[in-house]
């Protein structure tokens, strides 16, 4: 039977949905009971939101000052620690789960399935080579417990619903004092979630300018989508990082998506390839966008896309 | 001697349109163009620029892998690295074990700061760095975008969903490093003539007590679904109208 424990992802007063999404790859595994661990300084809140999924079997709750701010050198140790009676240990690939998941697994002496796409098995697993250009089945061995990160654009939020119990822990490990949180600074925009939007509109080095960048942000505004960026106009300074789509920024699946004057490269394209549908905006008819986008239309984006902003009010 | 050490993984070249093999045993190397990993130049990059400051006395360069990657090690020498050392093996190395043999590697050199990259673009694992802190019980400080070092303490800007998260760390202290951290210098010919001169340590895998097995069973490859090509449309109109019929605004 396997035994799951999947890290919640939070800040300190809500569950992040990338949670729920693990709680739906953890239920893939037959026969398995899923279990959420909860580590903050004051878990109350976040832990009756996990409560409420659906397939949860229990919550543990952790409560230390220490675990304000999610440091990876501090929460390791007590996620190593309490998954002593888990076959698996689950976390979302976020920058959270990233962060956290291998240092957990060296902790337990074992290695790690990153960003797991499908399940095949208890100990079998699709996973993302190569930007996504290859998918590798990876088998860890029967005997081994499974570390692993869940690729959050490739499951479904588990439905809400569950009645929990929540349980408290002590793991009873020292945590170190060597790693200090500073700050976190990040545009809180009132726009949709970019990993969670169901529409996002993207612009790349095409806009030119934070400046140019406004027509992607009013065309958004007006579809209610969120906002993403290629790694280039995150480069030259049009956006801040958190807009980055691709290989090293965000893995989206949204049902609509528009890449505009976006160019198509692979690194880019990794970070789209689950989103239902894709619209591409670009001047240059041979842009390998074109390659993989549902409708395309070639042109230039200052005139499109002002008139299908005016077309879709 | 301040010694800073930096992970440099021989990867194909991030150009490279990628081919799965007929035998889905993996993907097509042979006659590809190799690398170095793109975020472990900028690794090496920063190390540079440090010592530059004043602020290290020594730059070592590490790769495990094929004799090959003598090539990389050579490159990263002529950057200006000061010294490389080869773990030569033609296995394929996992996370674990690479964070095992820095670990072995960091108790004979004695480093401050280990600067490896977020990731490595072949695996996509990008958790060498994590597990290399855990097994040393030291900081760790994950995509960095900006990294400052004063007073035995590093203080860095990490790029987070969230936006730029900053930590403060002890050293000594382990960092992987984002795209964003600064522009890898380019290589001259004297500095590839330079490099030539410069030590280049082979060490066997088997000084290590790491196993060339890995745990992981790499079961196929496939390529991944692929997304059909789709239509093109002649102005905004008819943009409006096939998003509408698919009901989608
Ligand atoms: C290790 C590594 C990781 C990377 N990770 C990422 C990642 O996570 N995400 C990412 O996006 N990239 C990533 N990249 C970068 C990637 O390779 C490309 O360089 C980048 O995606 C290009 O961004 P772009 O399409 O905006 O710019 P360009 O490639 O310059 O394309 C601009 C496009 O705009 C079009 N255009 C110009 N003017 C107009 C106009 N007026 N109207 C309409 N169209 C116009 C052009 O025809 C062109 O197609 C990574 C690269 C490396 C090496
Ligand atoms: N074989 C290797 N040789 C040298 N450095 C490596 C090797 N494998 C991983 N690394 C380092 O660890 C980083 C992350 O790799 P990975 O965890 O495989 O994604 C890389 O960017 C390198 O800095």
């Amino acid at each position: 039977m396997s035994k799951i424990l999947i890290v919640a992802e939070h800040d300190g007063a809500k569950l992040n949905p990338s949670t729920h999404k693990c709680v739906t790859c953890a239920a893939k595994i037959p026969g398995a009971s899923v279990d959420v661990l909860v580590l903050a300084a004051d878990s109350a809140a976040v832990a009756s939101q996990a409560a409420a999924i659906a397939g949860v079997g229990k919550v543990i709750a952790v409560d230390d000052a220490a675990n304000k701010e999610p440091i990876a050198a501090v929460l390791a140790p007590q996620v190593a620690k309490l998954a002593a009676d888990y076959t698996h240990v689950f976390g979302p690939s976020t920058t959270f789960g990233k962060d956290l998941m291998p240092r957990v697994a060296a902790l337990l002496g074992v290695g790690q399935v990153s960003d797991i796409m499908a399940v095949e098995g208890a100990h079998s697993f699709k996973r993302p080579i190569y930007a996504g250009n290859a998918v590798l089945t990876v088998e860890v061995p029967a005997d081994a417990k499974v570390v692993a990160t869940v690729r959050v654009a490739s499951f479904e939020a588990a439905a809400m619903g569950g009645g929990a119990s929540v349980v408290k822990a002590d793991p009873g490990v020292a945590v170190p004092t060597h790693t200090r949180f500073v700050s976190r600074s990040g545009a809180t925009t009132g726009r949709p979630d970019l990993q969670t939007a169901a529409r996002v509109v993207a612009g790349g080095r095409a806009l030119g300018s934070a400046d140019g960048f406004k027509i992607i942000y009013s065309f958004a505004d007006k579809i209610g989508a969120a906002v993403g960026a290629s790694r280039a106009a995150v480069d030259a300074g049009y956006v801040p990082n958190d807009l980055q789509i691709g290989q090293t920024g965000k893995i989206i699946a949204p049902e609509l998506y528009f890449a505009i004057g976006i160019s198509g490269a692979i690194q880019h394209m990794t970070g789209i390839k689950d989103a239902r549908t894709i619209v591409a905006i670009n001047k240059d008819g041979e842009a390998p966008i074109f390659e993989s986008a549902d409708v395309g239309i070639v042109g230039d984006l200052f005139a499109i896309v002002p008139e299908l902003e005016k077309a879709l009010g | 001697m301040r010694r800073i050490m930096v992970g440099v993984k021989r990867v194909v070249d991030y150009n490279v349109r990628i081919r799965v093999k007929p035998d889905n045993s993996g993907v097509v190397t042979e006659g590809v163009k190799m690398s170095i990993n793109p975020f472990d130049e900028i690794a090496l990059e920063e190390a540079l620029r440090i010592k530059e400051k004043g602020l290290a006395d020594e730059v070592l360069a590490v790769s495990i892998g094929p004799a090959d990657t003598q090539q990389q090690l050579r490159t990263a020498l002529a950057m200006g690295a000061d010294r490389a050392i080869l773990v030569q093996t033609d296995a394929l190395v996992e996370p674990l074990s690479v964070a095992k043999i820095f670990r072995k590697l960091i108790d004979k050199e004695q480093p401050f700061l280990v600067l490896l990259g977020k990731q490595a673009i072949d695996d996509d694992n990008g958790q060498t760095a994590q597990m290399l802190s855990a097994l040393w019980d030291r900081p760790q400080a994950t995509s960095c975008s900006k990294v400052e070092l004063a007073d035995g303490k590093v203080t860095v800007n990490r790029e987070v969903d969230a936006g730029i998260e900053v930590l403060e760390v002890d050293l000594p202290a382990v960092l992987s490093v984002d795209l964003r951290l600064n522009e890898p210098r380019y290589v001259k010919l004297p500095d590839i003539m330079k490099a030539k001169k410069k030590p280049l340590d082979t060490m066997a895998l088997g000084d290590f007590g790491v196993s060339d097995a890995p745990a992981f069973k790499s079961v196929k490859v496939e390529p991944p679904p692929q997304r059909q090509k789709g239509i093109m449309v002649k102005d905004v109109a008819e943009l409006v109208d096939v998003l509408k019929k698919k009901g989608l605004v």
